[in-house]
């Protein structure tokens, strides 16, 4: 089975700020500049979006295909955007957001240190997340 | 409800036997509880120690009880009055029924008399929680530091017990150890009960 490359990894607050910035890929590296101005440029897009779709209850861009990548988003209930950058055609990205999703409400928001909307610091969220994205290309395609 | 089905009269309350109620709880709604619980503390001191201590209290007034309830329930109204007995009440009985497993290890210090340890190697209440760099060695395992104190003061052992990350090899994540060292007065009792 071929290997799905996962090239980033973003995790924005309800108002756009970059909480969590994680890069998989070898090439096309970004400095901590350019991956803020890409996710609060990702926010403004997914907000516009909702408001020019034609049909109505648009939730905004869920996916997003390019020449070179695909770009998967889920929004959380509260508004915390989840975002991985990955080669085009990868499968069961919705699955590996949810499950990221899971690791966040876990490991990030019943941890007490971590402050609401703020950057994630939290060593079992990196570990947990590190298992989950290397497991991803067996485990998820089973689920 | 009153009169439903039909349930055996005691005369008694004390006569009717303590039910055991349900036996778990979600791991999620204890999670934040604790959290909240954490955020509260840490809001109202100004150190760290203070915060470990606050955490010990409050896990403290949960042993005294723990001890009322489980004496009563699973050994017939008796209580420990061995050294080892109590520790290995608390090993199995106490944290079976607080965490639904014995713990991993009971051991005895290698270098004090006085001294035993408990460790687990995925502390219940640490389960989620990250603690950050500039905390130094802070461990949120002080409230079931503070639940064991309260179970063996209660029972007649008074100690000082403090919880600690220890690293094991070979694994990212360090255990806790629960160290327990005993005051003077028990391991002199305990030497004259032979």
């Amino acid at each position: 089975m071929a290997l799905v490359a996962i090239y980033s990894l973003f995790i924005i607050n309800k108002s756009g700020g970059l909480i969590y910035y994680k890069d998989y890929g070898s090439s096309g590296r970004m400095d901590t500049n350019d991956s803020l101005r890409l996710a609060s440029l990702w926010h403004s897009m997914h907000a516009i979006s909702q408001q020019l779709s034609p049909t109505p209850g648009c939730t905004g861009i869920d996916l997003l295909q390019a020449h070179n990548f695909d770009l998967h988003c889920f929004q959380s209930l509260t508004g915390t955007k989840f975002f991985v950058v990955c080669e085009t055609g990868a499968p069961n990205m919705e699955i590996l957001l949810k499950v990221i999703y899971e690791l966040y409400t876990d490991f990030v928001l019943k941890n007490p240190f971590y402050e609401m909307e703020m950057p994630i610091r939290c060593e079992l969220f990196d570990l947990n997340l590190a298992q989950v994205i290397q497991k991803d290309r067996v485990a998820l395609l089973g689920r | 409800m009153i009169g439903v089905g039909k349930a055996k009269q005691y005369a008694n309350v004390l006569d009717k036997p303590l039910s055991r109620g349900r036996q778990e709880v979600s791991l999620s709604a204890f999670a934040f509880l604790f959290s909240e619980l954490v955020q509260f503390n840490q809001a109202q001191v100004d150190n760290i120690a203070e915060l470990e201590r606050r955490l010990e209290d409050a896990g403290y007034a949960v042993g005294a009880r723990v001890l009322e309830l489980l004496c009563h329930r699973e050994k017939g109204n008796r209580r420990e009055t061995r050294l080892l007995g109590i520790l290995s009440f608390i090993h199995s009985t106490v944290w079976k029924m607080l965490f639904g497993k014995v713990a991993d290890s009971l051991e005895k210090g290698t270098e004090h008399e006085d001294e035993y340890m408990i460790s687990e190697k995925e502390l219940l209440v640490n389960r989620f929680i990250s603690v950050p760099k500039d905390m130094g060695a802070f461990n949120c395992g002080a409230f079931v530091a503070g639940i064991v104190k309260g179970v063996l003061d209660n029972a007649g052992f008074p100690a000082v017990v403090t919880a600690h990350f220890v690293p094991i090899e070979g694994q990212q994540r360090p255990r806790t150890t629960i160290l327990i060292k005993f005051a003077e007065e028990v391991l002199h009792r305990e030497a004259r009960l032979g």
